[in-house]
Parts: C-alpha cells; sequence; structure tokens
C-alpha cells in the first residue's frame, strides 16, 4: 500500500512518512508518541485501541493508516483541554471508574462517543454500546456510574 | 493413615511461588544521601529469609549471634520535605500504591500529596519476594506504618532540639512540627535541612492502632488517577527510546516442540530486518512493528511435535496420571473415619466436580522494553516479580545480576498471570524481559517486545484444571458426619473445609499435566469453593433444609456465621422462593485471612438456554478496612472475574496448540454480564489487616450454581458451567 504522508490528529495536521499498511494503533503509538490509545488484543475484540475517526468511535488496531484520509482522528489526548478533564474524564475519579486503568482511554473514547449520539443515555444503552470494550478488572458498574454522572454534567453545563 | 498438622493447609506461597531466587541489594547506606541528598532515612529491618528458611541457620557466621537482617523497605525526607518511600512491591491495579502511601501519610502526619513511592525497581527498591498472595497489605503495609512512626518520632526529636522543647509539648500535623500554644511551626523540609539522619526499625516498633486512624481507612482516591483518565500513565509496553526496535520472537508450532530445521535467508533479505539467532532462539527486529511481523512470517522453520492430551479428555487424564507424594497438601489431612461417618449418616452423597484450564488475560499483554549501556541492562516490563525477573534474566544471560535492573511500571493488570517462575524453568521462550533483553544485546539498540493476544493466550500459563471428588454422610437434622474431598492437580489452596465435621480425609493429589500452570487470583481456592460450596448445597437439598440455615449449623467460626448473616440479609433470602427459571443461592468461605459470603439471583432461560446473572451481594471481613471504596471496587472486580471462569472460560487445546487464543473465542465478561452488585463490609478495626485482592473472587461460582439449581432443578457440576448455554 501507498505511503500515507499527513494526518490530521486531535486537531492538528501532521505530516509523516510511513507504510499505508501499519495499523494506525501504532503509527499513533510508535510515530506520533499519542500512547494513551492501548494495544489490547489487535482483533477489534476489546476496544482498548479504541479512538474516534471524525468523531465515530474505531479500533484502531484494525484500522490501517492508509484507510484514515482526510478523517479527523482524536486519541485519549484530546480530552483534556488547557489543563481542565473533560466532564467525562472526572466522572471516572470520581466513580473510581478504573483499577489497573489499561482500557480507561478506549473506554472513556467510546463514552465520548455516547454522549456525542445520545446525551442521556439509559443503562441499556450504555451497555448496548459499551460491550466490546472489555475491563478486565471488572469495573463495569462503576464506568456505567461514570458514563450518567457525566451525562448529567454535560447536560447541566459545565461543572 | 497419616496424620496432617493443620499447618500444612495455611502456609503461602503456594507451590508454584517457591522460585528461589537469589536476593542482592547492595546499595551502601552512605549512598543515600549521596543519591538523595540530606535528610532523613529510616530503614526497615527484618529477618533474613535465608535465615528464616534455613531453620535460624543465620546464626553461625560470625556476626556475634545476631540473626542476618535484610532491608525490606526505606523512606527518605529530603530538605525540601518530600517524603520518598521505597518498596519493591508492584501495582498493577489493586491500588496499593494508594494504600501504602495512606500508610505513610497516616504515621507521617502528612498529606497524601507530599509523599511519593518508588516500587518496583531492582536498583532502587529492597528486595521483595514479589506481589502476590495478598501480602501487601499484611507485610509491607505495616512495615510502613512502622517506618512512618519512626519518620515522625525522629522530626519530633529534631524540632526538641531545634527548640529545646519537650516532646510532649509537640505536634504533628499536615506535614509540620507545630510547639502546642504557640504559633511556632517547623516544616519537615526545615527539619531535614542538613541533616545524615538514618534510623531502623523492626517488626516490634510501634504503629497507630486501626481505631485512631485518621488516614488510613478512609477512601483516599487512586493517587495517580489523573495520569490513567488522560491516557499520560506510561505502561511498560508506552516506552520509547531513541533508536529502539521492535522485536518478534519465533514459537514453536506446538508446545514441547523441537526444531527440525530452518531457513531463515527470506527474512534476512527483507529491508530493515535483522535475524537474531542463540540456539534455539529466533528473533526478528525493525523500526517498525509491522516490518517485524512480516520479517517473522517470512522465517520458514519445521518443527516436530508429539501427540498430546486434548481438553476434551483432560479430566480423565489428571485423574489417571497421579503423581503422588509431592507438593503442600500431598499427604491427607485426616481425622476420624471416613467409615465410620458415612454408617451413621441418614444422607450419603458422592459427586464429582470439574476446573477447566483458564487464561487471566490481563488486558496489558506481557511487554518489556530493554536496553544495554556498557554491558548493563535495564528492562522495562509489567511483572509481579522484579527480582525473580532480574535473577532469570541474569543467569539466563551469563550477566552478574547487579548489572540487571529490572523497573516495573504499574502495570496493565496480572490477576497472577505475571510471574516469572514457571516461565524460566529450562525455557527459553516465555518472558518478554529476557526477549527484548536478548534482541537488544544482538542489535546494539533498545528493543521493544509486546506479546500480542495470541501468544498472551499461548505463551503465559493457566490456572490449572482440576478434578475433584467429594464423598459425604449427613444427617437427617443437617449434622455433618462425613466429609472426604480429593482435589486432583487444581491445588491445595482453601482444600479445608471451615465446616464441623467429626470424620475427614482431605487430599491434594499431583499430577502431570498437559498445559503450562501457574498462579492465578486466588489459586485453587476458588475451585475448592465451588465443589464444596456446590455439595454443601446438594447437602442442603437432600435433607431439605435451607442452605444457609445448613451451613449456620455446620459453623463455628464466628467471622464466617457473621458474613453469612449479614449477607443474606442484605441480599433478602428467604423473601422469595425460587421459581422456575428464577433462583438464588450462595456460596461462603475464608481464605488468607479473609472472610466472605456471596449471594447470587439468576435467571436461566430453559428454551434459550441463557443464563444471566442479574443480582450479586457480598459481605466481607478482611479485619481492619483501608480503604473502603477501594476494597469495595476490588470486591466488585473479583466477583466479575470469577463470574467468567464460573459461567463460560475455558482453554481450548488438542495436541499441543491452544485452539481458542483470541478474545473472540475465548469469552470474558463484558458490560451486559455484569449484574447489580451490592457489597457490605464489615470493619473490625480489633483485626490486623489481611490482603482482600484475591479472596472475593472465591463465592461468585458456587452462587451461581446453587441459583441455578434453584431456578432449574439442574445441578451444574464443571466450571464453566454454561460455555454453551444451559442445556436441559
Amino acid at each position: 500500500m501507498a505511503k500515507v504522508t499527513e494526518l490530521h490528529v486531535n486537531g492538528k495536521d501532521v505530516t509523516l512518512d510511513v507504510d499505508g499498511e501499519r495499523s494506525l494503533l501504532s503509527v499513533l503509538r510508535d510515530d506520533l508518541d499519542l500512547t494513551g490509545s492501548k494495544y489490547g488484543c489487535g482483533e477489534g475484540q476489546c476496544g482498548a485501541c479504541t479512538v474516534l475517526l471524525d468523531g465515530v468511535p474505531t479500533r484502531s488496531c484494525i484500522t490501517a493508516v492508509g484507510s484514515v484520509g482526510q478523517r479527523k482522528v482524536a486519541t485519549i489526548e484530546s480530552l483534556e483541554q488547557d489543563g481542565k478533564l473533560h466532564p467525562l474524564q472526572q466522572a471516572f475519579l470520581d466513580a473510581g471508574a478504573m483499577q489497573c486503568g489499561y482500557c480507561t482511554s478506549g473506554m472513556l473514547m467510546s463514552g465520548y462517543a455516547l454522549l456525542q449520539k445520545i446525551p442521556n443515555p439509559s443503562v441499556a444503552e450504555i451497555i448496548r454500546s459499551m460491550n466490546g470494550n472489555i475491563c478486565r478488572c471488572g469495573t463495569y458498574q462503576r464506568i456505567i456510574t461514570a458514563i450518567k454522572e457525566g451525562a448529567k454534567v454535560l447536560q447541566g453545563g459545565a461543572k | 493413615m497419616k496424620n496432617a498438622e493443620t499447618e500444612n493447609f495455611s502456609i503461602e506461597p503456594e507451590r508454584y511461588e517457591l522460585a528461589e531466587w537469589a536476593r542482592n541489594w547492595e546499595l551502601d547506606r552512605r549512598q543515600f544521601f549521596k543519591t538523595l541528598g540530606c535528610g532523613v532515612v529510616v530503614l526497615f529491618l527484618v529477618e533474613s529469609l535465608l535465615a528464616q528458611e534455613t531453620g535460624g541457620g543465620g546464626r553461625r557466621g560470625g556476626r556475634g549471634g545476631r540473626r542476618p537482617t535484610e532491608l525490606s523497605a526505606w523512606l527518605h525526607i529530603g530538605e525540601d520535605g518530600t517524603v520518598t518511600v521505597f518498596t519493591g512491591k508492584a501495582e498493577m491495579g489493586q491500588n496499593i500504591r494508594t494504600s501504602l502511601t495512606q500508610a505513610v501519610a497516616e504515621e507521617l502526619r502528612a498529606p497524601i500529596s507530599s509523599i511519593k513511592l518508588v516500587m518496583g525497581d531492582t536498583q532502587l527498591t529492597p528486595f521483595d519476594m514479589g506481589t502476590f498472595g495478598s501480602r501487601t497489605t499484611p507485610d509491607m503495609a505495616v512495615q510502613l506504618h512502622k517506618v512512618g512512626a519512626a519518620a515522625r518520632e525522629a522530626l519530633l526529636d529534631l524540632a526538641a532540639e531545634t527548640w529545646k522543647a519537650d516532646r510532649g509539648s509537640l505536634t504533628v500535623a499536615d506535614g509540620k512540627v507545630t510547639r502546642n500554644g504557640s504559633n511556632d511551626s517547623l516544616s519537615f523540609g526545615e527539619l531535614t535541612k542538613g541533616q545524615k539522619l538514618v534510623k531502623t526499625v523492626d517488626d516490634s516498633s510501634p504503629r497507630t492502632p486501626a481505631e485512631k486512624w485518621k488516614i488510613a481507612g478512609t477512601s483516599v482516591p487512586k493517587v495517580d488517577g489523573r495520569d490513567f483518565v488522560t491516557g499520560k500513565h506510561k505502561y511498560a509496553s508506552d516506552f520509547k527510546l531513541p533508536g529502539m526496535l521492535h522485536g518478534k520472537i519465533l514459537r514453536p508450532s506446538v508446545f514441547e516442540a523441537t526444531l527440525v530445521s530452518v531457513d531463515t535467508k527470506k527474512a534476512e533479505a527483507m529491508p530493515g530486518v535483522t535475524v537474531v539467532r542463540d540456539g534455539d532462539f529466533i528473533g526478528v527486529t525493525a523500526a517498525d512493528e509491522l516490518t517485524a511481523t512480516r520479517g517473522l512470517e517470512a522465517i520458514h522453520a519445521e518443527w516436530k511435535g508429539q501427540p498430546q492430551p486434548s481438553s476434551a479428555e483432560i479430566y480423565d487424564y489428571l485423574k489417571k496420571n497421579v503423581t503422588e507424594g509431592q507438593g503442600r497438601g500431598a499427604s491427607p489431612h485426616a481425622v476420624g473415619s471416613i467409615e465410620d461417618g458415612l454408617k451413621v449418616a441418614d444422607e450419603k452423597l458422592k459427586q464429582s466436580y470439574n476446573i477447566a484450564y483458564i487464561a487471566h488475560t490481563p488486558l496489558e499483554p506481557r511487554a518489556a522494553v530493554a536496553e544495554w549501556k556498557d554491558g548493563k541492562v535495564t528492562i522495562w516490563t509489567g511483572t509481579q516479580v522484579p527480582f525473580g525477573i532480574r535473577g532469570g534474566v541474569a543467569s539466563a544471560l551469563g550477566t552478574p545480576q547487579e548489572d540487571v535492573r529490572i523497573i516495573v511500571p504499574d502495570t496493565g493488570s496480572a490477576y497472577g498471570g505475571k510471574h516469572a517462575g514457571s516461565n524460566y524453568a529450562g525455557n527459553h521462550t516465555g518472558d518478554p524481559a529476557l526477549e527484548a533483553a536478548r534482541l537488544a544485546k544482538a542489535a546494539g539498540k533498545p528493543v521493544k517486545v509486546v506479546w500480542t493476544r495470541q501468544e498472551e493466550f499461548t505463551w503465559s500459563y493457566f490456572r490449572p484444571a482440576g478434578v475433584i471428588d467429594v464423598t459425604s454422610g449427613v444427617m437427617s437434622d443437617g449434622t455433618l458426619t462425613a466429609w472426604e474431598f480429593h482435589n486432583y492437580n487444581s491445588g491445595p489452596s482453601g482444600i479445608n473445609t471451615p465446616y464441623e465435621v467429626p470424620n475427614v480425609w482431605i487430599q491434594f493429589h499431583s499430577t502431570k499435566y498437559p498445559l503450562r500452570q501457574g498462579s492465578y487470583r486466588g489459586l485453587a481456592a476458588t475451585a475448592n469453593h465451588f465443589a464444596r460450596e456446590s455439595h454443601m448445597d446438594e447437602l442442603a437439598n437432600a435433607i431439605k433444609m435451607d442452605p444457609v440455615e445448613f451451613r449456620l449449623k455446620n459453623l463455628k467460626d464466628e467471622r464466617l456465621k457473621a458474613v453469612l448473616e449479614s449477607a443474606a440479609k442484605t441480599f433478602g433470602w428467604g423473601n422469595q422462593k425460587g421459581s422456575e427459571g428464577h433462583g438464588f443461592g450462595l456460596g461462603c468461605g475464608n481464605e488468607k485471612g479473609s472472610y466472605f459470603a456471596t449471594f447470587a439471583e439468576v435467571l436461566a432461560d430453559r428454551s434459550t438456554g441463557s443464563v444471566r446473572v442479574v443480582r450479586a451481594v457480598t459481605a466481607f471481613d478482611c479485619g481492619a478496612v483501608v480503604n473502603p471504596d477501594g476494597l469495595k471496587n476490588q470486591i466488585e472486580g473479583a466477583m466479575m472475574m470469577g463470574l467468567g471462569g464460573a459461567l463460560f472460560e475455558a482453554i481450548e487445546f488438542s495436541n499441543g496448540m491452544i485452539t481458542n487464543p483470541h478474545l473472540a473465542d475465548y469469552r470474558v465478561p463484558r458490560f451486559a454480564d455484569a449484574p447489580k452488585v451490592e457489597i457490605v463490609l464489615l470493619d473490625r478495626k480489633d483485626i490486623p489487616s489481611a490482603g482482600a485482592g484475591e479472596t472475593p473472587i472465591m463465592g461468585i461460582a458456587p452462587a451461581i450454581g446453587n441459583a441455578i439449581f434453584n431456578a432449574t432443578g439442574i445441578r451444574l457440576r464443571s466450571m464453566p458451567m454454561v460455555p454453551d448455554g444451559l442445556k436441559s
């Protein structure tokens, strides 16, 4: 596959020179030093590598970087703005919605995308939309709580 | 008939954890101040493990009769007031970075934010056997309390000297010492300035009792939580060094295969690919992972394997391949006569329970980055045993131990799966630290090795499969008369029954086994509790007695009774009877100093085969609670993890290959599987805190199995219980 020479990541145009068959995840992590997105399975089964492409949650481990094109990539590193956590990040902290934290980036990106689409999701909607993300430490109920709390804050304006 | 001491059943670590690693901590005391600047240092000294193991042999050796001591942890208060604590323990999601910080903050009367922990670094932290067996809280936290208390006393001494004041007139709070009834105060930094003070403490040193805790015992949030929600935290797999290459390892086609021939020419001809060969160890390096993977795929290797047992026949295989007389629990725990006990029983029951091999599946696969400089290697890797890895790498590469430094960044979970032990036993493939070190040495550049999920599922190790046979007798009034319990291969942890029985025979049988097996959160206690608590439910059913009442009748242990009664109350046991498709069940027990009772409510649909755990309650007592919310998180997570092994997780294998080495084929619990969970903590301030990361995994499997029986009348005796759904 042809080389990829530019990407739009976290609001910036970046130039690079990489084999288009490489995974978006490896390019983000190894070439752009955005290591917040994680390798968990390489098969699109665990969601640890989730990033947004034009706002759509996408498994970057099975996305060839050559297929990204003009779409805007958003990673976990883009959620915090000017040193201020996004309300969903704060809600994860408040709910203690992690143990080892390895799934957290993917959970946040999937949860963020959900709240963009459904600002006030029901528990059933959260489960349906988050079921592709694995937390081996088993903090699912806390993540559900965090997403509901994050939704509340976002709906009520800035915290 | 041999009688074994009860002690045989309570010693940890288990057989997988007995690896004997050389220990070496050379930093001279004077080096402290050279390295860290002036200040106050407090060292915790323990009796040498070597001396303990050789029965006090350390009395010899010309040390004037003193038993040799080893450093176990240390603390430094710098001239800027920064408190740095050094411990060889590793954080991997069990939240000990926070709970250990609480221990020091409690005693130092200092804010959590002023204390930094350096963990799992073989150059900076004292030797530690490893982070396993739920030992951090009962051992390291206690040591750090004592270290913190001694540091506080040293600061009081310094302040008293400065002010020429009576120590009794001084107070330590909020990171400073103040003179009562005045505005005079000195910060820790002001007190330690220019000092070169070293204090030592040991087991006999004082600490604050739990009843008086102000910081310990509270729900302090994860100390570095912000780094995890921003993606800033660097796991081992996130490390990147200048010029670093990515490495891939050639794996045998099947377990125990021998290399017949290998052709690496095609790979060597690929641009950017370097092939590294050292005997049977073959790997490739390249600047990016895809190129390395392509290089690996271009290697043509022929392997010779031999027929090996498959998962379809595993339980027969284990029973037919007993290797008696080895390991802990090999001699039976025997009291009275099973024959006599069965004679007086009104009901007799004989059943067999199976436990499949399962995988830890830590979300961060094994990973390491290695860098050589001047003949010395530094390796960043996610492991529970940094010092074990150091010994393993040193001996495999013929490098002196002091030239190997292992650093463990807080790790993306382990669950007992990131030990070195079995992976270094005469095997050249098995640990990415060693693999990265080999490749980096050959390449002359830093190398990162991250196992793929498939490698993780294949080349790590598994929770042992097992067969448990139980024969029992009970009187119609609920009195147990006989209890015979044989565990084949899965392990002796938690094998003893907490119930009062006059006639007992309990025995662990070592067997040959086909897969690499080792520690897993809770070890075999999960399997033993599944068999025991399922069997207890069967007995209660046989004599038509309420399962809670039946257990209480046969229990004397007050702490176990208390969690059972507490969980039953919160769950609302007895408020609703089971009906077709809707059932209730429980499992209880104690292990590693913690007591638990777990109740589950299950919906089971015979027509669709679906089984869903809709609600679960656990009551838990681990002595004085160190961090209530952290503990609840561990209990909730352990129940969730245990649900996977209970219902659907199983490693399948055939002829030396894992046949489901993907998350698409090996099902772990997901959001849709998560029941509503309620946790009741019985905080016993009068009892020393036990570790609690493992034990809460043990109750959920029998609770679910018993609830399925309650809902359907179907008794499931094999874990996982419904890998393909419920079958009528």
